[in-house]
């Protein structure tokens, strides 16, 4: 609880000045355009879009610069926006078997149908500096030109990593398959893979953002809670799940990234429009389950579904479902990563921030009171302390 | 294609519609007054200026909207799916919004969503057009919203529809909620607005 | 898109997918008189997901998007929905759709459609191939250069 106060709005004012003038930096340095940001920082802003709960990398982009690249406060900042939009409705369910691969890997098969397309990706760096990216493309080794004063001529070439290759990506001659079979449906094929259907009716899935969520909470409710939870969260989740807190034996089915079409089907015109494409990264883990009486021993899954190139956001969020589905399987739920409740009411970045940093807001009122009592308290004992001094005396005699 | 003959909706939704709603509102807090209920909009056949800038400010994709066969196969239905997005549903209960005249005898008022125990809120509004909001058999409104009583007399309701109402009024929370429409005005009748004979 | 889609779908899904340079372009120098109907709207749209791709739906997340209804003079009417915030191209590729409409099928706009489809295609091939060259077999690896 936090009681209302008044007064400060100059003070307030000012400190708007100065965030924009904090955000702006060293004036010598030229201003960064929100299309840099959405071109050059395009990871970035697919996570502010994931956290952010809206598909939009203009925004995503304006959001990391006007937060000077405070994820959590950029995701805030489209929440904020999307409540004044209006909703048109739900598009048809993404089909992510015709997505317009850009990257698609398995760990579990080497030879695909389609095949392993590595994409751009930062798995095979090795994590060295790449200095050629900085403005003045070389720096000494050991000696940082902009503390020392010097110019780092001397060393130029030493301490360069030069790229491997010119840069330009070469395009081979045939395009990938339109289609790629999903790495799962393979082993479903088989009958080893815990089938994926819809439920009876195909219903319409449950919206966190417009009804209250209960518990259990049913796999739609906590895949969107996920979808749009933090990375870092559920990346601990997910780890904690693989270090034994979980149960779980993950290999990677599946990760895809590219296109897809969104399909929307407005009322008043009553058949499906394309509205364009996203760019979507999806992971099938697949995990051991022992079978039951009533179930064979068969490979269950876990999903991750994510909005633009964010492939440890899809893994942890897989990691997490299926470690998540441990009720529909009959293990106990003894694990963090395994308790619905917990996982969906501490997923959320912008609720979590705002309830913690709601602490260095104003709450002179409630700590006047705290403080009133535990004076009360002391002034209480020191009184009882004295008696018993009084009182002892006399009990001796 | 039959949306050729729809007509425009608010030109200046931002503002029209909030002007809508805040005499909605009113209607509601303040049940048994006449509101105003006007957006500049030429309502579709079949719907009174009220009921359609009513249903243009508080519909749309989420709230499925009944109405009798009639309209929904002309050009209300059509404008409403065209203006709302709103899906037109067959059956009373599936509801969020529904518009009735007020002479029809049925569906029953209890044939609407009345909300559930845990969701109350999740029940329907219904719109009845009456022929006037004035002129009809008087009675005394009591509850929330009104201080001592208000009298009320719309005209053109069908036979036992106070009884009705009341009856609705006796499974609060949960139940429908009206508002009684003619031309571009509304007059509210919240589920907690209790019925008494004209005194 | 796929080829079960009809001619309108195919166009409609071809302009949400355009620039507004592109549209302005196909537009031409003159604006067709029109009356707007629905003014452009921005708004959002859910998303759905299906649970391992092909079970139960969920919401993944919104997108934005802007729609807009327009009715040319001759009393046409044209529809635009498209990702993104843009207003313009919405009002425009609205009266496009209006146009695409009452033109035969085999006249000038349907084939700077066409056109224009072909350089989306074109561009999603390259994209592809681009791909295709980091294609991997993990006994013989092959790079991409």
């Amino acid at each position: 609880m936090y009681v209302a106060v008044k007064g400060g709005e100059a003070a307030i004012l000012a400190t708007h000045d100065l965030v924009a003038e904090a955000r702006r930096g060293d004036e010598a340095v030229p201003e960064i355009s929100v299309a840099q940001i959405r071109e050059q920082q395009g990871l970035a802003c697919a996570r502010v879009m994931n956290e952010g709960s809206l598909y939009d990398a203009d925004l995503a982009a304006l959001a990391l610069k006007q937060s000077q690249g405070d994820v959590i406060e950029a995701a805030f900042l489209m929440r904020a926006y999307r409540t004044t939009l209006p909703r048109f409705g739900s598009s048809e369910p993404v089909d992510t078997a015709s997505m317009a691969i850009r990257r698609r890997v398995s760990a579990t098969y080497k030879d695909l149908p389609g095949g392993q397309v590595l994409g751009a990706t930062y798995d095979y760096t090795h994590r060295l500096f790449d200095f050629a990216l900085m403005d003045n493309g070389s720096v000494m080794v050991g000696l940082d030109p902009t503390i020392s004063g010097h110019e780092g001529a001397s060393a130029t070439g030493d301490a360069r990593v030069e790229p491997e290759h010119d840069g330009s990506a070469q395009p081979a001659t045939c395009p990938l398959d339109a289609h790629m079979p999903r790495v799962p449906d393979i082993l479903g094929a088989e009958g080893l893979m815990e089938p994926e259907v819809a439920p009876e009716g195909d219903p319409r899935p449950f919206d966190l953002t417009r009804e209250p969520v209960s518990f259990p909470a049913d796999r739609d409710v906590r895949l969107q809670a996920m979808a749009r939870g933090d990375e870092g969260f559920l990346l601990g989740l997910g780890y904690s799940v693989q270090r034994g807190f979980g149960g779980n034996h993950p290999f990677v089915g599946e990760i895809r990234v590219g296109e897809v079409s969104v399909e929307f089907v407005p009322e008043e015109l009553g058949f499906a429009v394309d509205l364009g494409e996203i760019t979507l990264t999806e992971c099938q883990m697949v995990n051991q389950f022992a079978g039951s009486k009533d179930v064979a021993p068969q490979f269950t899954r876990g999903y991750g579904l994510s909005f633009g190139h964010s492939e440890r956001k899809a893994m942890s969020m897989s990691l997490v479902d299926r470690a998540l589905k441990c009720r529909e399987f009959g293990e106990a739920a003894q694990y963090p990563a395994q308790q619905d409740e917990f996982v969906l009411y501490h997923s959320d970045n912008v609720e979590a921030a705002g309830f913690v940093e709601h602490l260095k807001l104003p709450h002179y009122v409630d700590f006047q009171g705290e403080l009133e009592l535990i004076r009360r308290i002391r002034a209480e004992r020191e009184q009882r302390l004295a008696n018993e001094n009084l009182t002892l005396p006399e009990a001796a005699e | 294609m039959t949306t050729t003959l729809i007509g425009a909706g608010f030109t200046d939704p931002i503002f029209q519609s909030q002007s809508a709603f805040r005499a909605l509102l009113a209607a509601l807090s303040e049940p048994g007054t006449q509101q105003v209920v006007t957006g500049g909009i030429v309502p579709p056949e079949g719907l009174h200026a009220a009921t359609a800038t009513a249903l243009l400010t508080l519909a749309d994709y989420e709230t499925p909207i009944w109405l009798p066969p009639a309209l929904r196969d002309g050009p209300a239905g059509a404008w409403l799916r065209f203006h709302c997005g709103a899906a037109l549903v067959s059956e009373p209960g599936q509801a969020a919004f529904a518009v009735m005249d007020s002479g029809s005898v049925e569906p029953a008022l209890s044939a609407f969503n009345p909300g559930t125990d845990q969701f109350p809120d999740r029940s329907t509004t219904i719109i009845v057009q009456c022929a006037a909001l004035e002129g009809g058999e008087a009675v005394t409104l009591t509850g929330p919203g009104i201080a001592g009583s208000r009298l009320v007399e719309p005209a053109g309701l069908r036979p036992g529809f106070w009884a009705e109402v009341a009856a609705n009024n006796g499974a609060y929370p949960l139940g429908v909620d009206l508002l009684l429409s003619h031309g571009d005005a509304v007059l509210g009748l919240p589920r907690s607005t209790r019925i008494g004979e004209a005194i | 898109m796929t080829a079960e889609h009809t001619p309108r779908q195919r166009w409609m899904a071809i302009l949400a997918r355009a620039s507004r340079a592109e549209i302005v372009e196909l537009v031409g120098p003159h604006m067709p008189d029109h009356e707007v109907l629905k003014a452009p709207e921005t708004g959002t749209v859910m998303v759905e997901g299906r649970a391992g791709g092909a079970g139960r739906r969920f919401n993944l997340g919104e997108a934005t998007m802007t729609r807009c209804v327009v009715r040319l003079h001759d009393g046409a009417m044209g529809f635009s929905y498209a990702l993104g915030r843009d207003a313009r191209k919405a009002r425009l590729a609205a009266i496009l759709d209006a146009r695409l409409q009452v033109e035969a099928p085999d006249g000038a706009l349907h084939r700077d459609i066409d056109a224009l489809s072909d350089r989306q295609n074109a561009a999603r091939d390259l994209a592809s191939r681009k791909a295709a060259a980091t294609k991997v077999d993990f006994f013989t690896l092959v790079r991409g250069a």
